[in-house]
């Protein structure tokens, strides 16, 4: 099993919940907020590569990309400035597809591996056209872990799951990336349609947008994943108040779920 | 033309690069294409609308003084002439009665010079479709006017404030719309590009200009053309008059900007849902496109004409926008047209290259009439 499914099932095998912050790679602090985010109690960590058509994203994290990419930060400059950020949690890049159709794919699966990369979510590409790249991230054990949205049918699932590696991202709205007043009753009626179907951690991602949701989603599903909430902090006001969140949502699951 | 294979491949290019979310949505707007467009009943509805609503068939009209001028026979097809100034209206009557017919309620769809918006918020009108338009907001400064008509319309028009803040910009604003809209919304995309089945479906419906054109210009000069010239922006019209075309011996010609020439300066990518030519750097970023035409300001290209290029079949040059704006006046003096901006690049591109098509029959695709570039013109030109 890769590194990054390992860790993700440890927590959930000594009873708490698994919580995964996305940061923006390449963002001004972007490497503090990392090793904030490990401080907090994360289990792994998500960071992005700037696109520039991020047809996934809403205007916080779009905002992030956009001054990410006028800084001048790439896909090369980010993973050279990951192999010195020396944290002990598994870290797993978010881009688009073309960053890695660009690279070539055992190329971009190399480039990961060498970083130290633990896994990739490509979330514009789609199980139908994923099999050439999650044959290359397999060969160079990088874990590709795989979308299921609340539109897909229920012998879509299956096959979804089957092909997750890491965990399964279980997308918790219709919609872009953003935070919401509510979770939205999709977050944990999705998860409740995955877990039977896996022993893949379940993971809920986009719209879970403070503790008490991440706590909601979480009585369904293996834990949460923190995306706009985040990277706003971030924007707005720095690396510290992004470890203070975390640490505010990681007390409010141990509350409920205290890790052994 | 064939049908894309079933991964929605032509050749190595096409495909269906999407949000999961939105995979359901392709694969039961694929079906639903399928069975209407084997549907008689579904096929007389949208002739029907074409002939009496938007004006089809479209003439075509040499231009004799032109003509003479440039040494060459040049015959135009008249898409301008169709109800709201494009060929945009064939594919969108086709969309939005699909639309109907599998029970949406909303239409959201991307413009660039608006024409496309323009289409769309007639239809949606027509059809009682409730209707948003994205629309880039460098363009929606350029293209004024095209903005108050869709408002006429009843449509709604949100200016695209991210990236380039143009056409690429709305295609990525209305995907995104699109992915927390779809239950009730069919996005009703506007060139032959996006994901499978978009760009096959795009060019079904506009195949009318080519097969129209054929049967025209074998009854009036007994012949096919030489050469079948259009502009490329997503290369909509393009295919459409080459759907007539590609098993004759006509040369293919697809014109782009030379500020945004996909096939010409691009390498292989995956934008917008499809693997086509794109403009893009080093790191695969997309590129933005510079043309003094809306319509044509776009990175990208429809994957058929990627295909076409590949094997050969077709050929993409390139003309500059000062090329295009003699081309846009030419045409206005000498035969009394005024064509859209977009066009006036396939002008641009026979004008430069008569003296080696002496003698020869060009048709030309006058893709829309260019009453919504006068005042950009007019800046340009005082
Ligand atoms: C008149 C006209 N021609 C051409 C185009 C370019 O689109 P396509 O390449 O899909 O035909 C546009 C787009 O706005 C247009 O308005």
């Amino acid at each position: 099993m890769l590194r990054l499914e390992s860790a993700l099932r440890a927590r959930r095998e000594a009873g708490g919940k698994i919580l995964i912050p996305y940061v923006t790679g390449g963002l001004a602090g972007w490497q503090d907020a990392v090793r904030a985010a490990t401080a907090a109690g994360s289990d792994a960590i998500e960071i992005g590569i700037p696109f520039s058509d991020p047809v996934m994203d809403g205007p916080v994290i779009q905002e992030a990309s956009q001054r990410a990419l006028d800084a001048g930060a790439t896909p090369v400059s980010i993973l050279n400035d990951v192999r010195r950020l020396d944290v002990d949690v598994p870290l797993v890049v978010m881009c688009y597809y073309n960053t890695v159709h660009h690279a070539g794919h055992e190329r971009f699966a190399a480039q990961l591996s060498q970083a130290g990369i633990a896994g990739a979510i490509v979330p514009d590409l789609p199980l139908e056209e994923a099999g050439p790249w999650c044959e290359a991230a397999d060969a160079a054990q990088v874990a590709t872990v795989m979308l299921a949205a609340p539109t897909a049918p229920d012998d879509r699932l299956p096959r979804i799951c089957g092909r997750a590696r890491g965990f399964v991202y279980s997308v918790g709205l219709l919609g872009v990336t953003g935070e919401r007043a509510t979770l939205a009753g999709t977050a944990t009626a999705l998860a409740g349609r995955l877990k039977p179907l896996t022993d893949v951690p379940v993971v809920v991602g986009v719209g879970v947008s403070n503790a008490d949701q991440a706590v909601e989603a979480s009585r369904v599903a293996d834990g949460v994943i923190q995306g706009a909430a985040v990277v706003r902090r971030l924007l707005e006001s720095g690396a510290d108040a992004v470890g203070d969140y975390l640490s505010e949502v990681r007390g409010a699951l141990e509350r409920h779920w205290p890790t052994r | 033309m064939s049908e894309p294979s079933a991964t929605g491949r032509f050749g190595e290019f096409g495909g269906r690069f999407v949000p999961e979310t939105l995979v359901p949505a392709c694969q039961e707007l694929e079906q639903a294409f399928r069975d209407a467009w084997d549907d008689p009943i579904f096929r007389g509805d949208l002739a029907a609308i074409l002939e009496e609503y938007a004006g089809r068939p479209s003439i075509i009209t040499e231009c004799h003084q032109l003509g003479a001028r440039l040494g060459i026979r040049l015959v135009l097809k008249r898409e301008d002439l169709n109800h709201t100034g494009s060929h945009k209206i064939n594919n969108v009557l086709g969309q939005t009665l699909l639309a109907k017919r599998m029970g949406k309620k909303r239409i959201v769809a991307e413009t660039g010079a608006g024409q496309h918006g323009v289409a769309s918020a007639t239809a949606a009108a027509l059809m009682g479709l409730e209707c948003k338009v994205y629309m880039g907001a460098v363009d929606v400064e350029r293209q004024a006017l095209n903005v108050f008509r869709m408002r006429l319309l009843g449509a709604e028009v949100e200016a695209v404030h991210s990236g380039s803040r143009t056409l690429k910009d709305a295609v990525n604003e209305a995907m995104r719309d699109w992915v927390a809209s779809v239950e009730s919304t069919h996005y009703c995309l506007g060139s032959v590009m996006g994901p499978h089945p978009y760009p096959w479906m795009v060019r079904q419906f506009h195949r009318v200009i080519g097969d129209e054109a054929r049967e025209q210009c074998r009854e009036r000069f007994d012949a096919d053309p030489d050469v079948v010239v259009a502009c490329v922006g997503g290369g909509s019209n393009a295919i459409g008059i080459f759907s007539g075309f590609v098993d004759t011996a006509a040369r293919l010609i697809g014109v782009e900007p030379a500020g945004g020439a996909a096939v010409g300066r691009g390498v292989p990518g995956v934008v917008h849902g499809m693997r086509s030519f794109l403009m893009q750097d080093e790191y695969g970023q997309v590129q933005e496109a510079h043309s003094i035409s809306a319509g044509l300001d776009y990175p990208g290209v429809g994957p058929e004409h990627s295909y076409l290029a590949s094997i050969g079949r077709a050929e993409y040059p390139t003309v500059t926008d000062a090329e295009v704006v003699d081309a846009f006046q030419l045409m206005a003096r000498t035969e009394g047209i005024i064509p859209a901006l977009e066009c006036a690049h396939a002008l641009a591109w026979i004008v430069r290259e008569s003296g080696s098509l002496q003698g020869q029959t060009v048709l030309m695709n006058l893709s829309g009439r260019g009453d919504k570039d006068v005042a950009q013109m007019m800046e340009i030109l005082s």
